[in-house]
């Protein structure tokens, strides 16, 4: 054969993967962007009109006790060397105390952390089998009448606010028409939330249902470009069956663009899901952070704030994993000529805003 | 009915007979009618046409398969006796892959990109024969890759498609068709994405594979010369229609079709510098077909008959058939004219543009090795390589778009910086560059009087007036009439888009044109047009450098050649004394590898080299 011929890359050896060093590279950068965040979380408590002083003892404290407290909580030091020792603080665990109820921030935020990782995972355990498959059902019966029937559907949902379904669900569901469940989340903080699974069911449901119609349309959207695609029309002419077309050549291609866009939900869920924690008075960190800004709690702002941070990096982390995983040439290409986030930055550009103004 | 006549003994042993098929668009106007033809067993059919003579409508339906938005609404296909429209869903898969297989024009975008080459071509047989066990499956895919000239070892099994070379690729998807040893392959342009020396390696690689295991072929191409190396019938098609029907000698000796005739004179030859005869007018889309002969409104010879009713495909002696109600006769018609053009000699003149050792590099890989040529006024260098040697990027740095790239470029004897941005006006004006992909080069949303109004105001001071009055001129130039100026890109064929984009050059004034594979995107006849505009504007005195891989293009226009290899030149010349002595084994195989009609041997060009 000749030199046109044999040029193509050879297969490295089976030691380290060739995904690995751009993985430990975005490992890297992920550290750093949570990093960069605490800096802009620390200075912008800062910058708040507010002094933690005034707030902890009151509107009638002398203004000698209040400069004895800054004294006594460093308030008068430099800013620099403040944030150094909150940062030591916090690598060392310590995320403070609430200078609200004097509890140290760690139990404060612990349990409500839980419940919303507890949402946030019976959500994705919904969705993402959901929108899987009606995604691909909708795009195997692609301008059938039903597609059409379901595109609607799915595009008034999309439509309706999340407060709007949520009081549209408690009416249904817990009041005249038919009462099944608690309109409330009254969780025993005392118990798991896994344990009073009848307080769970309408918020879950609210967010799937939120949800769903993005994802669904995205699964729906890349399946059908998948279906199109030329390597999908040669397997059918080689006689492949219809099911293994679908499920081995199709679908694979399809599941990139949804990994991402789950990776969006989900971080975007991380945050708290503040109007479905207010409806159902559900417990999540949504709230907590509300109540906190409300009071100018600093120690427990700048802990949220920074470890929403630190999971929506480490869900995206995951996801572009997923993606390289799951895209040969990105996992042989060994970091060289990864762009996997101009991918996601390109179909972000498309798919972004919708989704935010849904579910904040 | 079918295309040869019934008492034919070759008739009887036909594997594939095609009678009346017919598929129509969602609108009701067809793609192609009244398609009839058979193939023998062993036998190789060429399906030739320019794009939207439906070659590859005809090619797909042949599995029972359309294209979304068409339909096959009428005929059959008969394959080993069976009508395979008439088949359930079911069936159809089971006589896919296994009695007729298909291998596809574009081989990157054709094999799944998330499997190994290895599962799917054990799909394949597992899909097809099931009883085979995993051994005995393993066997068989490793006789068939050595069949096709790949690699059988694991290491290569486990390989993805992005890992290996187009014509590796390639190769691939001829394994797959040939593994079950189908009765009929259907090959649609397998080789057009191809480099020519790649090429000829897969030519001559399926020829080798229907010989040896019988399997009859429809090789739909639109490179005649490709097909006259590998057929044993042509069939010709236009607007849809079968307008000829022929054994390969007696087309190519002897058309009978004018269109067929008019194809073979558009055809620059590698071999010889002949004069190009580009067919006027463009071929008419589905619905907007005249009534009558389709070919009627471009033929020298029409009658009045021509534009009533369209003519039959009826027979015209040897087994050739032609629907035209003026055939030619054997005498009058042939490659009588295809007779040598010699190269006009031209005075020493001092450079235009001097190009002094140009080094590119894309991050760590160089891709041009200080590479210098000189190109004088009112001449046509020809920067000829295969994909990958750094002709364009040698070809944009000279246009100023070479971020890349570093060296001496003198212009005038002054020296002419790589980035445009430190061009003045005046230089960027006189240099100017035509795209190869007049698709993409026009900016859709403006008109060609924007467009082309545009490069007049952003170099010229002159007023709306003026400014129309040089577009109108630039517009006749290139030969096309005053009423495009108010046309979107989108209105226009390839062919015209092109010349709008040389048009738009033409009205800087540029003493210097650089043409990056300007008719690689174009069909023959329209290519002819284009590359007998540019003929034209060098008698005038421009200076063009004609950056291809298409030796024939470059017999018929250039004057000199610079071969580029791997971002090295490895021979330079005059036109003729390259192509003709080649001195580098490199451009020797190129040109050997090149295919052409003039240069008839039966056999496709053996490789020049052992493997290597």
């Amino acid at each position: 054969m000749s030199a046109a011929e044999t040029d193509a890359p050879v297969l490295k050896g089976r030691g380290i993967p060739g995904w690995l060093p751009w993985f430990l590279k975005r490992l890297l950068s992920g550290l750093g962007a949570v990093l960069a965040s605490s800096v802009i979380v620390f200075m912008a408590t800062q910058a708040l009109p507010s002094d933690p002083a005034r707030v902890i003892l009151g509107p009638e404290a002398s203004e000698e006790s209040i400069h004895l407290l800054q004294r006594q909580l460093g308030l008068d030091r430099p800013v620099a060397v403040q944030y150094a020792d909150w940062l030591g603080r916090l690598l060392r665990g310590g995320l403070g105390h609430s200078l609200d109820s004097q509890v140290p921030v760690t139990d404060l935020i612990s349990a409500r952390f839980g419940n919303t990782l507890v949402l946030l995972g019976l959500v994705a355990l919904f969705s993402i089998p959901l929108s899987l498959a009606i995604g691909v059902a909708l795009a195997l019966r692609r301008d059938s009448r039903l597609d059409r029937a379901a595109v609607t559907v799915l595009v008034l949902l999309k439509a309706l606010p999340s407060f709007a379904l949520a009081i549209g669900l408690i009416s249904l569901l817990s009041t005249s028409v038919f009462s099944l469940l608690p309109a409330v989340s009254l969780l025993d903080p005392e118990r798991s939330p896994l344990s009073q699974l009848q307080y769970l069911v309408l918020p879950t449901l609210t967010l799937v249902l939120s949800g769903l119609p993005y994802l669904t349309r995205l699964v729906r959207g890349s399946m059908i470009e998948a279906l199109e695609a030329e390597y999908v029309t040669l397997a059918r002419l080689r006689g492949v069956p219809e099911r293994r077309v679908v499920w081995r050549h199709a679908l694979p291609n399809a599941l990139i663009p949804a990994i991402q866009g789950i990776a969006l939900m989900l971080s975007v869920l991380f945050g708290g899901t503040l109007i479905v924690e207010v409806v159902f008075t559900y417990p999540g960190i949504g709230s907590t952070l509300n109540a906190a800004v409300q009071v100018r709690d600093l120690p427990v702002i700048q802990a949220v704030v920074l470890i929403v941070t630190a999971g929506v990096v480490a869900i995206n982390l995951v996801a572009d994993l997923l993606t390289v995983l799951l895209t040969p040439r990105l996992r042989t290409a060994g970091g060289v000529r990864l762009n996997v986030r101009r991918t996601r930055r390109v179909f972000r550009d498309a798919q972004n805003a919708r989704l935010v103004k849904t579910h904040s | 009915m079918s295309a040869l006549p019934s008492r034919d003994p070759v008739t009887a042993k036909a594997v594939l007979r095609v009678e009346g098929l017919r598929v129509e668009l969602r609108d009701g106007s067809d793609v192609v009618s009244d398609i009839h033809f058979s193939v023998a067993a062993g036998e190789v059919v060429g399906l030739v046409g320019e794009s939207g003579s439906g070659k590859t409508t005809i090619a797909s339906a042949l599995l029972a398969h359309a294209r979304a938005g068409a339909r096959i609404v009428g005929g059959s296909v008969w394959i080993d006796g069976t009508d395979l429209l008439a088949l359930p869903a079911a069936e159809l898969a089971r006589w896919r892959g296994r009695r007729v297989s298909y291998v596809p024009q574009d081989p990157a975008m054709a094999l799944s990109p998330v499997l190994r080459i290895g599962t799917q071509l054990h799909e394949t047989l597992v899909v097809h024969e099931p009883a085979l066990v995993r051994a005995a499956r393993a066997d068989r895919i490793a006789q068939t890759l050595r069949d096709v000239g790949l690699p059988s070892d694991d290491a290569f099994l486990r390989r993805f498609p992005h890992e290996l070379s187009g014509g590796q690729q390639q190769r691939v998807l001829l394994a797959l068709a040939f593994m079950l040893r189908p009765t009929l392959i259907v090959l649609d342009e397998p080789t057009t994405a191809l480099d020519v020396t790649t090429q000829a390696k897969i030519l001559e690689t399926i020829s080798a594979l229907c010989r040896s295991h019988g399997v009859a072929a429809v090789y739909v191409s639109h490179d005649l010369a490709v097909v006259r190396h590998l057929a044993d019938r042509v069939i010709v098609l236009y607007a849809g229609r079968i307008v000829e029907a022929a054994s390969r000698d007696a087309l190519f000796d002897a058309p009978a079709h004018p269109y067929s005739e008019g194809l073979l004179g558009a055809i620059p030859d590698v071999a010889l510098r002949t004069s190009l005869r580009p067919i006027p007018g463009l071929a008419p889309a589905p619905q907007a077909r005249p009534q009558g002969c389709a070919f009627a409104p471009r033929c020298r010879q029409r009658s009045t008959t021509c534009t009533e009713r369209a003519p039959a495909l009826s027979p015209s002696g040897d087994g050739q058939q032609v629907a035209c109600w003026h055939p030619l006769t054997r005498r009058g018609a042939g490659r009588a004219v295809a007779a040598a053009v010699p190269t006009p000699v031209r005075d020493a003149v001092p450079a235009l543009l001097e190009v002094d050792g140009i080094d590119a590099a894309y991050g760590p890989r160089q891709v041009l090795f200080g590479v210098s040529f000189s190109l004088q006024a009112g001449e046509c260098l020809a920067l000829v390589g295969e994909s990958g040697s750094g002709k364009t990027t040698l070809a944009r740095a000279l246009a100023g778009l070479g971020d890349h790239a570093q060296g001496q470029v003198r212009y005038e004897g002054q020296d002419l910086p790589l980035n445009a941005r430190e061009r003045d006006a005046a230089l960027r004006r006189q240099i100017q560059y035509v795209f190869q992909n007049p698709y993409r080069a026009l900016n859709p949303r403006k008109t060609v009087g924007r467009i082309i109004g545009d490069a007049v105001h952003h170099f010229f001071d002159v007023d709306r007036a003026e400014g129309l009055r040089r577009a109108v001129l630039a517009l006749q130039r290139v030969a096309l009439p005053p009423e495009t100026l108010a046309l979107y890109p989108g209105d226009l064929s390839g062919g015209e888009r092109q010349r709008v984009a040389i048009a738009r050059a033409l009205i800087c004034e540029p003493r210097v044109l650089i043409c990056d594979e300007v008719t690689s995107a174009l069909d023959v006849s329209v290519q002819a047009t284009v590359l007998e505009l540019l003929g034209q504007l060098q008698r005038e005195g421009l200076a063009i450098l004609f950056v291809t891989h298409n030796l024939g293009v470059v017999r018929a226009v250039a004057d000199r050649i610079v071969v580029l290899r791997e971002g090295r030149i490895v021979e330079a010349g005059a036109a003729d004394a390259v192509l003709d002595r080649p001195a580098n084994l490199y451009t020797r195989t190129l040109v050997h590898d090149s295919p052409s009609l003039l240069r008839a041997s039966r056999a496709p060009p053996q490789p020049l080299r052992a493997a290597s």
